[in-house]
């Protein structure tokens, strides 16, 4: 997958996260997280989102996340949603 | 370091605090000696008590650096009177004041630049909330802080440990010989109950109102024999901060079903029968739990005696109602309630000792049946946190949390099994404020867990099929949704004790690494 422009996803609601998904210059995958739980959680968040990116292919990216306290499978649901409309493909893989 | 009751290290000395007693037990500190007693002092007659200003009050007062002060916490998040008092002590130069409050809200931040520059060096409350919270969680306190529940505070003022020198208390109708109470005027708030003890127990007592009303002001639930001063301002307090309107049920589908679980338990436990007690929070779950109980009190024709603690419509509603016989009020929560208790004789007002006290012949608390609290973490010990967040800074209240659990024969915790991904069971909570020793039921959204000492509950909850877990079943449960949170540094510096309220140290703070 390839990011094309800004994409969204998610909400600033308790126990939600808010993910935007940027294309960058670098040749990295930079993340700026804000989270209410930074402390106890803020590196699993981090290496979530890398993970999940990183999974479709992803080596290049800016990603602001605002987190609310949302658990894993919000964050990968909030991630992949904004990651297919960066890319602006509906191309879903849907699991069971 | 000495390993306390619940296996918390306690140092045996604490700089500026003196020996510390580590908690042992619920009932193990036995009192001794007389209660602590004021000054006496002579007024002549026809002599007027007013004043023309706070500062002219603190003169009149003798205020001196070094010197305690008091004040209630009823105008809560409205509250003038902190921060118009503290100003003004800090205009006049004096120094290395000790606040010992009720408690504090986020409208007094202000404290804060007064701490950083020597006005206030240590503070005696029940909670602190922010951002006054991480500041002190990060070390900004010169000496220890000291929390303490409702009754352990009333207990401390009336064993002098607490010794207050001038008590600054606001009050929304007052007369101009220092008779007053809180149910009128245009920032009525309802019962008195915690500013009653200062009234009792300072050596000075400067009353500060906005509705100077003509002699007598009656009733008097503080009166004329305890005020040596009376100050008129504009505005004691924001009422929008002070008291809200009727809280409303709640819609949270979640806090429902916490409810829902709740009084299956109650029903379930055998206390719920013609004659129980019953005290309860505002929180949104507690007050479903009220409502749900109301309609199961109309349906089984059940009447309580009394309802306790901080009171709302609903509780109200069950006194006109004729529910229960009725209520012990030591902090009205809506306007409902302060108008209850401005009019109905059997909604009766109670200090903070009647209340939680564990050293008199008998506190309210001592008196329940059935409690429902809530909690910011829970052990698997069940020792419940309310004043630390889990990213350890001081940010809540113990409240009357600790005395309420000591004294009830049920005592609830309601509470979500996940709050924003923190688990709310832990291995370890981050501060101890009520030892599991006094907590007997956890109800979640998940399902309940009982304490195994009260083997009795397990027996009636299994036979009425409630959802019963163990409550490191429902920690796994938890952890298994949120994953398991990194630890939160901590220094070794401690900038604080959480006193028993019997006095003993049940937990120690410390400063926050890193906020």
């Amino acid at each position: 997958m390839e990011i094309k422009r800004i994409g969204r996803a998610g909400t600033v609601e308790s126990n939600d996260i808010n993910i935007v998904i940027e294309p960058s210059d670098k040749e990295d995958i930079e993340i700026e997280l804000q989270s209410a739980v930074i402390k106890q959680f803020g590196e699993h968040i981090k290496a979530l989102i890398i993970e999940i990116l990183r999974s479709k292919g992803i080596k290049s990216a800016y990603v602001k996340a605002v987190d609310k306290g949302a658990i894993d499978c919000v964050i990968k649901a909030r991630t992949l949603t904004a990651l297919y409309r960066a890319a602006e493909s509906e191309e879903y893989e849907w699991e069971v | 370091m000495i390993k306390n009751g619940v296996g918390r290290e306690i140092p045996e000395h604490l700089e500026h605090i003196g020996n510390l007693i580590p908690y042992e037990s619920p009932f193990s500190i036995i009192p001794e000696g007389n209660k602590a007693g004021r000054k006496l002092k002579r007024q002549l007659p026809h002599k007027s008590k007013l004043v023309s200003s706070i500062k002219e009050a603190v003169r009149a007062c003798g205020l001196k650096d070094g010197m305690t002060i008091s004040f209630h916490h009823h105008l809560r998040n409205g509250d003038y009177i902190v921060n118009m008092v503290i100003d003004t002590i800090a205009s006049l130069g004096i120094k290395d004041i000790k606040l010992a409050p009720s408690s504090l809200n986020p409208c007094h931040a202000p404290l804060i630049e007064h701490i950083k520059n020597g006005v206030v060096t240590s503070i005696e409350t029940s909670g602190i909330r922010e951002p006054l919270g991480t500041a002190i969680s990060q070390g900004i306190l010169p000496k220890p802080l000291i929390i303490r529940s409702h009754g352990g505070r009333a207990r401390a003022i009336e064993t002098g440990e607490l010794k207050i020198d001038v008590a600054f208390l606001g009050v929304p109708c007052c007369d101009e010989y220092g008779n007053a109470n809180g149910f009128y005027g245009k920032s009525a708030f309802g019962s008195l109950g915690y500013g009653l003890v200062d009234a009792k127990y300072a050596d000075k007592v400067v009353l500060i109102t906005d509705n100077l009303v003509d002699y007598p002001c009656l009733p008097a639930s503080i009166n004329q024999t305890q005020v040596d001063f009376v100050v008129k301002v504009d505005s004691i307090g924001d009422p929008k901060g002070i008291v809200s309107g009727a809280i409303r049920f709640t819609k949270n589908p979640r806090d429902i079903l916490i409810a829902e679980n709740a009084v299956k338990a109650i029903e379930a436990s055998g206390y719920f029968k013609n004659g129980f007690s019953y005290q309860t929070g505002a929180a949104g779950a507690s007050l479903a739990v009220t409502q749900f109980l109301r309609e199961k009190m109309i349906k089984q024709n059940i009447k309580g005696s009394f309802a306790l603690g901080g009171i709302t419509s609903q509780i109200v509603q069950l006194l006109e109602e004729g529910l229960f016989g009725g209520i012990f009020d030591t902090q009205c929560f809506d306007l409902d309630a302060v108008r209850s208790i401005g009019e109905n004789p059997k909604h009766f007002e109670i200090d903070a000792a009647t209340y939680a006290s564990p050293f008199n012949a008998g506190c309210i608390a001592n008196y329940l049946d059935i409690l429902m609290l809530g909690a910011l973490e829970i052990d698997t010990d069940f020792n419940v946190n309310v004043i630390s967040g889990s990213d350890g800074i001081i940010s809540q209240a113990a409240g009357g949390h600790p005395d309420a659990a000591a004294g009830a024969k049920m005592s609830v915790i309601l509470a979500p099994l996940i709050r924003a991904r923190i688990p709310i069971i832990v291995d370890r909570v981050t501060t101890v404020v009520t030892p599991g020793e006094t907590v007997d039921v956890i109800v979640t959204d998940y399902g309940i867990a009982v304490n195994p000492r009260r083997q009795d509950l397990i027996e009636r909850f299994k036979d009425a099929r409630l959802n019963l877990y163990t409550i490191e079943e429902l920690k796994e449960i938890a952890e298994k949704i949120t994953g398991k949170p990194d630890k939160i540094d901590f220094t070794d510096r401690i900038i604080g004790v959480v006193q028993y309220r019997d006095g003993s140290v049940i937990d120690v703070l410390r400063e926050v690494k890193d906020i």
